[in-house]
Protein backbone atom coordinates (compact mmCIF):
# COMPACT_ATOMS: atom_id res chain seq x y z
CA UNK A 1 0.00 0.00 0.00
CA UNK A 2 2.49 2.40 1.02
CA UNK A 3 4.14 1.85 -2.44
CA UNK A 4 1.12 2.33 -3.79
CA UNK A 5 0.80 6.04 -2.55
CA UNK A 6 4.48 6.33 -3.36
CA UNK A 7 4.42 5.76 -6.88
CA UNK A 8 0.91 8.15 -7.03
CA UNK A 9 2.47 11.24 -5.05
CA UNK A 10 5.43 10.63 -7.64
CA UNK A 11 3.50 10.47 -10.78
CA UNK A 12 1.46 13.53 -9.44
CA UNK A 13 4.77 15.75 -8.76
CA UNK A 14 5.96 14.54 -11.79
CA UNK A 15 2.83 15.73 -14.11
CA UNK A 16 2.75 18.93 -11.27
CA UNK A 17 6.58 19.90 -12.87
CA UNK A 18 5.34 19.61 -16.16
CA UNK A 19 2.01 20.76 -15.90
CA UNK A 20 1.59 22.32 -19.73
CA UNK A 21 1.13 18.67 -20.71
CA UNK A 22 -2.46 18.85 -18.40
CA UNK A 23 -3.50 21.80 -19.75
CA UNK A 24 -3.04 21.03 -23.72
CA UNK A 25 -4.81 17.84 -22.77
CA UNK A 26 -7.76 20.27 -21.49
CA UNK A 27 -7.49 23.14 -23.68
CA UNK A 28 -7.77 20.14 -26.70
CA UNK A 29 -11.00 19.11 -25.11
CA UNK A 30 -12.19 22.04 -24.99
CA UNK A 31 -11.18 23.03 -28.40
CA UNK A 32 -12.71 20.03 -29.98
CA UNK A 33 -16.04 20.52 -28.29
CA UNK A 34 -16.48 23.73 -29.22
CA UNK A 35 -15.85 23.08 -32.68
CA UNK A 36 -19.19 21.10 -32.46
CA UNK A 37 -21.18 24.25 -32.54
CA UNK A 38 -19.73 25.70 -35.31
CA UNK A 39 -19.52 22.82 -37.51
CA UNK A 40 -23.23 21.79 -37.01
CA UNK A 41 -25.01 25.46 -35.78
CA UNK A 42 -26.20 27.17 -32.99
CA UNK A 43 -29.70 25.65 -32.65
CA UNK A 44 -30.34 25.28 -29.11
CA UNK A 45 -32.63 22.82 -29.18
CA UNK A 46 -30.13 20.89 -31.64
CA UNK A 47 -27.06 21.59 -29.23
CA UNK A 48 -28.74 20.18 -26.08
CA UNK A 49 -29.54 16.84 -28.31
CA UNK A 50 -26.05 15.99 -28.79
CA UNK A 51 -23.93 17.52 -25.98
CA UNK A 52 -23.72 14.16 -24.13
CA UNK A 53 -22.47 12.62 -26.98
CA UNK A 54 -19.99 15.54 -27.83
CA UNK A 55 -18.40 15.96 -24.54
CA UNK A 56 -18.31 12.47 -23.95
CA UNK A 57 -16.57 12.22 -27.75
CA UNK A 58 -14.24 14.81 -26.60
CA UNK A 59 -13.06 13.54 -23.18
CA UNK A 60 -12.29 9.85 -25.13
CA UNK A 61 -9.48 11.55 -27.32
CA UNK A 62 -8.33 13.80 -24.49
CA UNK A 63 -7.97 10.96 -22.63
CA UNK A 64 -5.91 9.29 -25.86
CA UNK A 65 -3.42 12.25 -25.94
CA UNK A 66 -1.86 11.75 -22.66
CA UNK A 67 -1.95 8.05 -22.70
CA UNK A 68 0.77 8.05 -24.92
CA UNK A 69 3.23 8.88 -22.00
CA UNK A 70 1.58 6.78 -19.07
CA UNK A 71 4.79 4.45 -19.47
CA UNK A 72 7.24 5.99 -21.93
CA UNK A 73 9.11 8.18 -19.88
CA UNK A 74 9.48 5.58 -17.16
CA UNK A 75 10.44 3.03 -19.97
CA UNK A 76 13.19 5.07 -21.25
CA UNK A 77 14.99 5.66 -18.42
CA UNK A 78 14.78 2.31 -16.95
CA UNK A 79 12.37 3.18 -14.10
CA UNK A 80 10.04 0.51 -15.61
CA UNK A 81 12.58 -2.00 -15.23
CA UNK A 82 13.67 -0.92 -11.81
CA UNK A 83 9.31 -1.11 -10.49
CA UNK A 84 9.48 -4.89 -12.37
CA UNK A 85 12.27 -6.16 -9.89
CA UNK A 86 10.80 -4.15 -7.22
CA UNK A 87 9.01 -6.59 -4.08
CA UNK A 88 5.74 -4.68 -4.48
CA UNK A 89 3.71 -6.63 -7.27
CA UNK A 90 3.79 -4.59 -10.51
CA UNK A 91 0.25 -4.90 -11.08
CA UNK A 92 0.09 -2.53 -7.80
CA UNK A 93 2.58 -0.48 -9.22
CA UNK A 94 0.44 -0.14 -12.73
CA UNK A 95 -2.76 0.52 -10.49
CA UNK A 96 -0.94 3.70 -8.59
CA UNK A 97 -0.17 4.51 -12.22
CA UNK A 98 -3.04 4.60 -13.89
CA UNK A 99 -4.78 6.57 -11.07
CA UNK A 100 -2.32 9.23 -10.79
CA UNK A 101 -2.84 9.39 -14.88
CA UNK A 102 -6.80 9.82 -14.07
CA UNK A 103 -6.21 12.39 -11.52
CA UNK A 104 -4.31 14.52 -13.93
CA UNK A 105 -6.06 13.93 -17.24
CA UNK A 106 -9.78 12.66 -16.39
CA UNK A 107 -10.35 14.42 -13.15
CA UNK A 108 -9.75 17.62 -14.52
CA UNK A 109 -12.33 16.82 -17.36
CA UNK A 110 -14.40 15.53 -14.84
CA UNK A 111 -14.60 19.01 -13.40
CA UNK A 112 -14.44 21.34 -16.45
CA UNK A 113 -17.23 19.46 -18.23
CA UNK A 114 -20.23 21.63 -16.31
CA UNK A 115 -18.36 24.57 -17.39
CA UNK A 116 -18.24 23.42 -21.42
CA UNK A 117 -22.15 22.36 -20.86
CA UNK A 118 -23.42 25.15 -20.42
CA UNK A 119 -22.36 26.07 -23.75
CA UNK A 120 -24.53 23.33 -24.92
CA UNK A 121 -27.50 24.69 -22.50
CA UNK A 122 -27.75 21.56 -20.66
CA UNK A 123 -29.91 22.37 -17.21
CA UNK A 124 -28.47 21.87 -14.59
CA UNK A 125 -29.83 18.46 -13.61
CA UNK A 126 -28.23 16.98 -16.91
CA UNK A 127 -24.95 18.95 -16.08
CA UNK A 128 -24.82 16.79 -12.95
CA UNK A 129 -25.67 13.73 -14.27
CA UNK A 130 -23.05 14.56 -16.82
CA UNK A 131 -20.32 14.90 -14.06
CA UNK A 132 -21.02 11.83 -12.00
CA UNK A 133 -21.16 10.00 -15.79
CA UNK A 134 -17.81 11.28 -16.18
CA UNK A 135 -16.87 10.48 -12.76
CA UNK A 136 -17.43 6.67 -13.05
CA UNK A 137 -16.67 7.05 -16.41
CA UNK A 138 -13.14 8.27 -17.16
CA UNK A 139 -11.76 6.11 -14.62
CA UNK A 140 -12.27 3.44 -16.99
CA UNK A 141 -10.85 5.51 -19.91
CA UNK A 142 -7.76 5.61 -17.91
CA UNK A 143 -7.58 1.64 -17.15
CA UNK A 144 -8.50 0.31 -20.69
CA UNK A 145 -5.89 2.78 -22.05
CA UNK A 146 -3.19 1.59 -19.78
CA UNK A 147 -3.37 -1.99 -21.48
CA UNK A 148 -2.99 -0.05 -25.24
CA UNK A 149 -0.38 2.50 -23.37
CA UNK A 150 1.43 -1.22 -22.15
CA UNK A 151 1.29 -2.88 -25.62
CA UNK A 152 2.71 -0.17 -27.84
CA UNK A 153 5.69 0.49 -25.81
CA UNK A 154 8.72 1.26 -27.95
CA UNK A 155 6.27 0.22 -30.78
CA UNK A 156 7.00 2.14 -34.16
CA UNK A 157 3.96 4.24 -35.08
CA UNK A 158 2.62 3.82 -31.07
CA UNK A 159 0.20 6.39 -30.84
CA UNK A 160 -1.97 6.02 -33.87
CA UNK A 161 -1.69 2.17 -33.35
CA UNK A 162 -2.98 3.05 -29.54
CA UNK A 163 -5.84 5.14 -30.45
CA UNK A 164 -6.69 2.07 -32.92
CA UNK A 165 -6.29 -0.38 -30.29
CA UNK A 166 -8.27 1.46 -27.01
CA UNK A 167 -10.85 3.16 -29.16
CA UNK A 168 -13.06 0.32 -30.28
CA UNK A 169 -12.94 -0.68 -26.21
CA UNK A 170 -14.28 2.52 -25.17
CA UNK A 171 -17.59 1.85 -26.50
CA UNK A 172 -19.25 0.70 -23.71
CA UNK A 173 -18.28 3.50 -21.31
CA UNK A 174 -18.98 5.87 -24.25
CA UNK A 175 -22.40 4.20 -24.86
CA UNK A 176 -23.56 3.97 -20.95
CA UNK A 177 -22.02 7.77 -20.14
CA UNK A 178 -23.61 9.59 -22.91
CA UNK A 179 -26.78 7.14 -22.01
CA UNK A 180 -26.88 8.37 -19.11
CA UNK A 181 -27.14 12.18 -20.27
CA UNK A 182 -29.65 11.57 -22.72
CA UNK A 183 -31.46 9.41 -20.67
CA UNK A 184 -32.16 12.04 -17.60
CA UNK A 185 -32.87 14.73 -20.55
CA UNK A 186 -35.38 12.17 -21.90
CA UNK A 187 -37.07 11.59 -18.11
CA UNK A 188 -35.68 8.26 -18.18
CA UNK A 189 -33.88 8.05 -15.33
CA UNK A 190 -29.88 7.91 -15.47
CA UNK A 191 -29.87 5.08 -12.63
CA UNK A 192 -29.31 1.86 -15.25
CA UNK A 193 -26.79 3.43 -17.42
CA UNK A 194 -25.18 4.76 -14.24
CA UNK A 195 -25.39 1.46 -12.45
CA UNK A 196 -23.57 -0.75 -15.71
CA UNK A 197 -21.24 2.50 -16.32
CA UNK A 198 -19.90 1.64 -12.45
CA UNK A 199 -20.30 -2.39 -13.06
CA UNK A 200 -17.61 -1.94 -15.87
CA UNK A 201 -15.25 0.46 -14.08
CA UNK A 202 -15.32 -2.35 -10.83
CA UNK A 203 -14.45 -4.95 -14.14
CA UNK A 204 -11.75 -2.31 -14.93
CA UNK A 205 -10.58 -2.08 -11.81
CA UNK A 206 -10.11 -5.54 -11.16
CA UNK A 207 -8.49 -7.14 -14.54
CA UNK A 208 -7.19 -3.80 -16.35
CA UNK A 209 -4.29 -3.25 -14.32
CA UNK A 210 -3.42 -7.41 -14.50
CA UNK A 211 -3.69 -7.20 -18.05
CA UNK A 212 -1.56 -4.26 -18.34
CA UNK A 213 0.95 -5.57 -16.06
CA UNK A 214 1.37 -8.92 -18.56
CA UNK A 215 1.71 -6.36 -21.48
CA UNK A 216 4.53 -4.54 -19.79
CA UNK A 217 6.25 -7.55 -18.69
CA UNK A 218 6.32 -8.69 -22.37
CA UNK A 219 7.78 -5.16 -23.46
CA UNK A 220 10.33 -5.28 -20.98
CA UNK A 221 11.55 -8.56 -21.93
CA UNK B 1 -2.75 -38.66 -19.16
CA UNK B 2 0.40 -37.54 -19.25
CA UNK B 3 1.39 -39.34 -22.37
CA UNK B 4 -1.39 -38.42 -23.97
CA UNK B 5 -0.37 -34.54 -23.08
CA UNK B 6 3.35 -35.30 -24.38
CA UNK B 7 1.60 -36.59 -27.95
CA UNK B 8 -0.26 -33.48 -28.35
CA UNK B 9 2.83 -31.29 -27.26
CA UNK B 10 4.86 -33.20 -29.68
CA UNK B 11 2.96 -31.02 -32.56
CA UNK B 12 3.03 -28.25 -30.81
CA UNK B 13 6.43 -28.23 -32.27
CA UNK B 14 6.83 -25.92 -35.53
CA UNK B 15 9.06 -28.71 -37.12
CA UNK B 16 6.33 -31.24 -37.09
CA UNK B 17 3.61 -29.38 -37.40
CA UNK B 18 4.50 -27.97 -40.80
CA UNK B 19 4.66 -31.33 -42.33
CA UNK B 20 1.18 -32.31 -40.57
CA UNK B 21 -0.21 -28.90 -41.94
CA UNK B 22 1.27 -29.80 -45.67
CA UNK B 23 -0.65 -33.22 -45.20
CA UNK B 24 -3.94 -31.43 -43.63
CA UNK B 25 -4.72 -28.70 -45.64
CA UNK B 26 -5.95 -30.41 -48.72
CA UNK B 27 -8.43 -32.08 -46.96
CA UNK B 28 -10.15 -29.25 -45.50
CA UNK B 29 -9.67 -27.71 -48.80
CA UNK B 30 -11.30 -30.36 -50.45
CA UNK B 31 -14.43 -30.97 -47.53
CA UNK B 32 -14.53 -26.93 -48.26
CA UNK B 33 -14.79 -27.28 -51.87
CA UNK B 34 -17.54 -30.11 -51.40
CA UNK B 35 -19.53 -28.35 -48.91
CA UNK B 36 -19.85 -24.80 -50.86
CA UNK B 37 -20.60 -26.98 -53.58
CA UNK B 38 -23.60 -28.41 -51.84
CA UNK B 39 -24.46 -25.20 -50.11
CA UNK B 40 -24.72 -22.81 -53.39
CA UNK B 41 -27.04 -25.49 -54.77
CA UNK B 42 -29.06 -25.50 -51.99
CA UNK B 43 -28.72 -21.91 -51.82
CA UNK B 44 -30.22 -21.39 -55.22
CA UNK B 45 -31.87 -24.28 -56.70
CA UNK B 46 -33.48 -26.02 -53.47
CA UNK B 47 -34.63 -23.07 -51.22
CA UNK B 48 -38.26 -21.45 -52.58
CA UNK B 49 -38.47 -17.70 -53.15
CA UNK B 50 -39.16 -15.75 -49.89
CA UNK B 51 -42.44 -14.47 -50.67
CA UNK B 52 -41.95 -11.40 -49.12
CA UNK B 53 -38.15 -10.69 -50.07
CA UNK B 54 -38.28 -12.36 -53.30
CA UNK B 55 -35.17 -13.43 -54.21
CA UNK B 56 -32.90 -10.86 -52.41
CA UNK B 57 -33.20 -13.10 -49.61
CA UNK B 58 -30.32 -15.62 -50.81
CA UNK B 59 -27.88 -13.03 -49.58
CA UNK B 60 -27.71 -14.33 -46.18
CA UNK B 61 -26.58 -17.88 -47.25
CA UNK B 62 -23.69 -16.50 -46.93
CA UNK B 63 -23.77 -13.30 -44.68
CA UNK B 64 -24.89 -15.19 -41.90
CA UNK B 65 -22.62 -17.70 -42.27
CA UNK B 66 -19.71 -15.34 -42.74
CA UNK B 67 -20.99 -13.23 -39.71
CA UNK B 68 -20.89 -16.53 -37.64
CA UNK B 69 -17.28 -17.33 -38.74
CA UNK B 70 -16.16 -13.74 -38.06
CA UNK B 71 -16.97 -14.20 -34.23
CA UNK B 72 -15.87 -17.94 -34.18
CA UNK B 73 -12.73 -16.97 -35.41
CA UNK B 74 -12.32 -14.33 -32.83
CA UNK B 75 -12.68 -16.81 -29.75
CA UNK B 76 -10.61 -19.51 -31.71
CA UNK B 77 -7.67 -16.86 -31.77
CA UNK B 78 -8.50 -16.02 -28.07
CA UNK B 79 -8.29 -19.55 -27.68
CA UNK B 80 -4.63 -19.61 -29.23
CA UNK B 81 -3.66 -16.94 -27.48
CA UNK B 82 -4.72 -18.26 -24.02
CA UNK B 83 -2.83 -21.41 -24.74
CA UNK B 84 -0.02 -19.63 -25.86
CA UNK B 85 0.07 -17.56 -22.57
CA UNK B 86 -0.60 -20.34 -20.22
CA UNK B 87 2.39 -23.08 -21.84
CA UNK B 88 4.48 -20.96 -24.06
CA UNK B 89 4.16 -22.71 -27.06
CA UNK B 90 5.28 -21.14 -30.03
CA UNK B 91 2.79 -22.49 -32.39
CA UNK B 92 -0.37 -20.88 -31.06
CA UNK B 93 1.21 -17.55 -31.87
CA UNK B 94 2.08 -18.51 -35.09
CA UNK B 95 -1.53 -20.09 -35.10
CA UNK B 96 -3.47 -16.97 -33.94
CA UNK B 97 -1.76 -14.63 -36.43
CA UNK B 98 -2.62 -17.04 -39.46
CA UNK B 99 -6.27 -16.80 -38.19
CA UNK B 100 -6.40 -13.24 -37.80
CA UNK B 101 -6.53 -12.01 -41.54
CA UNK B 102 -8.67 -15.07 -42.49
CA UNK B 103 -11.48 -13.16 -39.51
CA UNK B 104 -10.92 -9.57 -40.31
CA UNK B 105 -11.89 -10.77 -44.17
CA UNK B 106 -15.30 -12.55 -42.87
CA UNK B 107 -16.06 -9.36 -40.67
CA UNK B 108 -15.42 -7.48 -44.10
CA UNK B 109 -17.94 -9.91 -45.86
CA UNK B 110 -20.32 -9.97 -43.35
CA UNK B 111 -20.21 -5.71 -43.53
CA UNK B 112 -20.39 -6.40 -47.30
CA UNK B 113 -23.28 -8.61 -48.00
CA UNK B 114 -25.20 -6.99 -45.11
CA UNK B 115 -24.89 -3.64 -47.05
CA UNK B 116 -26.12 -5.46 -50.28
CA UNK B 117 -29.08 -6.62 -48.23
CA UNK B 118 -30.10 -3.71 -46.56
CA UNK B 119 -30.15 -1.64 -49.32
CA UNK B 120 -33.09 -3.78 -51.29
CA UNK B 121 -34.87 -4.77 -47.65
CA UNK B 122 -34.54 -1.35 -45.46
CA UNK B 123 -33.78 0.97 -48.47
CA UNK B 124 -30.23 1.74 -46.52
CA UNK B 125 -26.78 0.74 -47.41
CA UNK B 126 -26.49 1.69 -43.73
CA UNK B 127 -28.45 0.76 -40.81
CA UNK B 128 -27.37 1.45 -37.02
CA UNK B 129 -28.37 -1.98 -35.98
CA UNK B 130 -26.72 -3.61 -33.10
CA UNK B 131 -25.83 -6.53 -34.98
CA UNK B 132 -24.50 -4.57 -37.67
CA UNK B 133 -22.40 -2.16 -35.33
CA UNK B 134 -21.00 -4.78 -33.59
CA UNK B 135 -19.71 -6.62 -36.38
CA UNK B 136 -18.15 -3.56 -37.61
CA UNK B 137 -16.37 -3.02 -34.00
CA UNK B 138 -15.55 -6.55 -34.03
CA UNK B 139 -13.76 -5.71 -37.69
CA UNK B 140 -11.88 -2.52 -35.69
CA UNK B 141 -10.99 -5.25 -32.91
CA UNK B 142 -9.31 -7.55 -35.77
CA UNK B 143 -7.34 -4.28 -37.27
CA UNK B 144 -6.01 -3.64 -34.23
CA UNK B 145 -4.94 -7.13 -33.66
CA UNK B 146 -3.29 -6.85 -36.78
CA UNK B 147 -1.76 -3.78 -36.66
CA UNK B 148 -0.51 -4.04 -33.78
CA UNK B 149 1.47 -7.93 -34.33
CA UNK B 150 2.53 -5.99 -37.45
CA UNK B 151 4.05 -3.30 -35.91
CA UNK B 152 6.09 -5.15 -33.49
CA UNK B 153 9.30 -6.50 -35.09
CA UNK B 154 10.50 -9.35 -32.70
CA UNK B 155 7.61 -12.11 -33.63
CA UNK B 156 7.84 -13.47 -30.14
CA UNK B 157 6.89 -10.27 -28.79
CA UNK B 158 4.28 -9.62 -31.48
CA UNK B 159 3.16 -13.18 -30.91
CA UNK B 160 2.73 -12.67 -27.20
CA UNK B 161 1.14 -8.80 -27.49
CA UNK B 162 -1.62 -10.15 -29.42
CA UNK B 163 -2.80 -12.38 -27.62
CA UNK B 164 -3.14 -9.82 -24.97
CA UNK B 165 -5.25 -7.79 -27.66
CA UNK B 166 -7.42 -11.13 -28.67
CA UNK B 167 -8.20 -12.21 -24.79
CA UNK B 168 -8.75 -8.77 -23.92
CA UNK B 169 -10.69 -8.29 -27.21
CA UNK B 170 -12.98 -11.18 -26.85
CA UNK B 171 -13.20 -10.23 -22.78
CA UNK B 172 -14.55 -7.43 -24.07
CA UNK B 173 -16.87 -8.78 -27.50
CA UNK B 174 -19.96 -9.61 -25.08
CA UNK B 175 -19.84 -6.23 -22.96
CA UNK B 176 -19.74 -4.28 -26.74
CA UNK B 177 -22.59 -6.47 -28.07
CA UNK B 178 -24.71 -5.55 -25.02
CA UNK B 179 -24.04 -1.93 -24.74
CA UNK B 180 -24.40 -1.45 -28.67
CA UNK B 181 -27.84 -3.16 -28.25
CA UNK B 182 -28.94 -1.10 -25.17
CA UNK B 183 -27.97 1.86 -26.89
CA UNK B 184 -30.06 0.77 -29.93
CA UNK B 185 -33.18 -0.08 -27.98
CA UNK B 186 -32.76 3.55 -26.57
CA UNK B 187 -32.89 5.53 -30.05
CA UNK B 188 -36.14 3.52 -31.28
CA UNK B 189 -35.01 4.70 -34.85
CA UNK B 190 -34.73 2.49 -37.78
CA UNK B 191 -34.58 -0.81 -36.07
CA UNK B 192 -36.09 -4.08 -38.08
CA UNK B 193 -34.03 -6.21 -36.89
CA UNK B 194 -33.04 -9.83 -38.84
CA UNK B 195 -34.75 -11.29 -35.60
CA UNK B 196 -38.16 -10.47 -37.37
CA UNK B 197 -37.64 -12.04 -40.82
CA UNK B 198 -40.41 -14.36 -42.03
CA UNK B 199 -39.99 -17.42 -39.83
CA UNK B 200 -37.17 -19.60 -41.40
CA UNK B 201 -38.22 -22.49 -43.41
CA UNK B 202 -35.65 -25.58 -42.87
CA UNK B 203 -33.92 -25.74 -45.87
CA UNK B 204 -32.95 -22.02 -45.44
CA UNK B 205 -31.80 -23.40 -41.86
CA UNK B 206 -30.03 -26.18 -43.69
CA UNK B 207 -27.95 -24.12 -46.58
CA UNK B 208 -26.88 -21.43 -44.19
CA UNK B 209 -25.49 -24.56 -41.85
CA UNK B 210 -24.05 -25.90 -44.86
CA UNK B 211 -22.45 -22.83 -46.30
CA UNK B 212 -21.52 -22.11 -42.57
CA UNK B 213 -19.89 -25.56 -42.47
CA UNK B 214 -18.06 -24.67 -45.86
CA UNK B 215 -16.66 -21.25 -44.46
CA UNK B 216 -15.44 -23.23 -40.93
CA UNK B 217 -13.80 -26.02 -43.48
CA UNK B 218 -12.00 -23.53 -45.66
CA UNK B 219 -10.92 -21.07 -42.62
CA UNK B 220 -9.08 -24.30 -41.85
CA UNK B 221 -7.61 -25.26 -44.94
CA UNK B 222 -6.21 -21.26 -45.60
CA UNK B 223 -5.26 -20.91 -42.00
CA UNK B 224 -3.07 -24.12 -41.76
CA UNK B 225 -1.87 -22.99 -45.51
CA UNK B 226 -0.58 -19.64 -44.00
CA UNK B 227 0.80 -21.08 -40.83
CA UNK B 228 2.89 -22.90 -42.81
CA UNK B 229 4.19 -19.66 -44.38
CA UNK B 230 4.89 -18.38 -41.17
CA UNK B 231 6.33 -20.71 -39.81
CA UNK B 232 8.89 -21.05 -42.85
CA UNK B 233 9.16 -17.15 -42.47
CA UNK B 234 10.40 -17.29 -38.77
CA UNK B 235 12.09 -20.80 -38.32
CA UNK B 236 14.48 -19.39 -41.56
CA UNK B 237 17.52 -20.31 -39.74
CA UNK B 238 16.69 -23.78 -38.40
CA UNK B 239 18.59 -26.94 -39.43
CA UNK B 240 15.25 -28.75 -39.64
CA UNK B 241 13.74 -26.38 -42.49
CA UNK B 242 17.49 -26.80 -44.26
CA UNK B 243 16.48 -30.34 -44.30
CA UNK B 244 13.36 -30.29 -45.54
CA UNK B 245 12.51 -32.04 -49.04
CA UNK B 246 11.47 -28.82 -50.52
CA UNK B 247 14.85 -27.57 -50.11
CA UNK B 248 16.42 -29.88 -51.72
CA UNK B 249 17.53 -28.56 -55.41
CA UNK C 1 -36.44 -25.56 -59.67
CA UNK C 2 -36.39 -22.19 -58.95
CA UNK C 3 -35.34 -20.87 -62.66
CA UNK C 4 -37.18 -21.09 -65.65
CA UNK C 5 -34.32 -20.08 -68.25
CA UNK C 6 -30.36 -19.06 -67.27
CA UNK C 7 -31.49 -15.02 -67.79
CA UNK C 8 -34.25 -15.40 -65.03
CA UNK C 9 -31.45 -16.96 -62.87
CA UNK C 10 -29.05 -14.52 -63.00
CA UNK C 11 -32.10 -11.38 -62.98
CA UNK C 12 -32.86 -13.07 -59.31
CA UNK C 13 -35.81 -11.20 -59.57
CA UNK C 14 -34.58 -8.07 -59.88
CA UNK C 15 -31.78 -8.21 -57.71
CA UNK C 16 -29.38 -9.60 -59.46
CA UNK C 17 -26.74 -7.06 -58.52
CA UNK C 18 -26.94 -7.37 -55.01
CA UNK C 19 -27.25 -11.04 -54.77
CA UNK C 20 -23.85 -11.37 -57.23
CA UNK C 21 -22.65 -8.25 -55.51
CA UNK C 22 -22.53 -10.13 -52.65
CA UNK C 23 -21.81 -13.92 -54.29
CA UNK C 24 -19.28 -12.55 -56.40
CA UNK C 25 -17.53 -10.30 -53.84
CA UNK C 26 -17.68 -13.45 -51.66
CA UNK C 27 -15.81 -16.07 -53.97
CA UNK C 28 -13.70 -13.43 -55.33
CA UNK C 29 -12.16 -12.24 -51.79
CA UNK C 30 -11.85 -15.85 -51.22
CA UNK C 31 -9.72 -16.36 -54.24
CA UNK C 32 -7.97 -13.22 -53.60
CA UNK C 33 -6.70 -14.92 -50.17
CA UNK C 34 -5.59 -17.88 -51.43
CA UNK C 35 -3.81 -16.62 -54.01
CA UNK C 36 -1.77 -14.23 -51.32
CA UNK C 37 -1.28 -17.12 -49.07
CA UNK C 38 0.15 -19.03 -51.95
CA UNK C 39 2.37 -16.30 -53.57
CA UNK C 40 3.17 -15.49 -49.31
CA UNK C 41 4.56 -19.12 -49.08
CA UNK C 42 6.06 -19.62 -52.56
CA UNK C 43 8.39 -16.12 -51.75
CA UNK C 44 9.65 -17.74 -48.27
CA UNK C 45 10.29 -20.91 -50.01
CA UNK C 46 12.44 -18.88 -52.91
CA UNK C 47 13.84 -16.68 -50.31
CA UNK C 48 15.22 -19.73 -48.58
CA UNK C 49 16.23 -22.11 -51.31
CA UNK C 50 18.44 -18.91 -52.47
CA UNK C 51 20.41 -18.53 -49.30
CA UNK C 52 20.78 -22.25 -48.68
CA UNK C 53 22.57 -22.47 -52.56
CA UNK C 54 24.39 -19.21 -51.34
CA UNK C 55 25.30 -21.31 -48.27
CA UNK C 56 26.84 -24.13 -50.27
CA UNK C 57 28.30 -22.66 -52.70
CA UNK C 58 30.30 -20.79 -49.92
CA UNK C 59 31.02 -23.90 -48.08
CA UNK C 60 32.09 -26.09 -51.28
Amino acid sequence: MNAFIAIVRRDLLLAARRKSEVFTALFFFMIVVSLFPLGIGPETAMLRRIAPGVLWVAALLAAMLSLNRLFAADHQDGTLEQMSLSPTPLAVLVSGKVLAHWLTSGLPLVLLAPVIGLQFDLSARALGVLMISLLLGTPVLSLIGAIGAALTLGVRGGGVLLSLLVLPLYIPALIFGAGAVEADVAGLGAGGHLSLLGALLALGVFFAPWAATAALRIALE
Amino acid sequence: MSQRLVNWFKFASPASFYPLAGKMWPWFAALGTVLAAVGLWISFFVAPTDFQQGEGYRIIFIHVPASWMSMFIYCVMAFWAAIGITFNTRLSGMMSSALAPTGALFAFLSLWTGALWGKPMWGAWWVWDARLTSELILFFLYIGYIALTAAIDDPRRADKAGAIVALVGVVNVPIIYFSVKWWNTLHQGASVSMTKAPTMAATMLWGMLIMALAFWMYSIAIALYRVRAIILERERHTTWVAELPEMQR
Amino acid sequence: MNWGSASEFFAMGGYGLYVWGSFGVTAAALLIEVGLVRHRLAAVRRGLRRELAADRDTQD
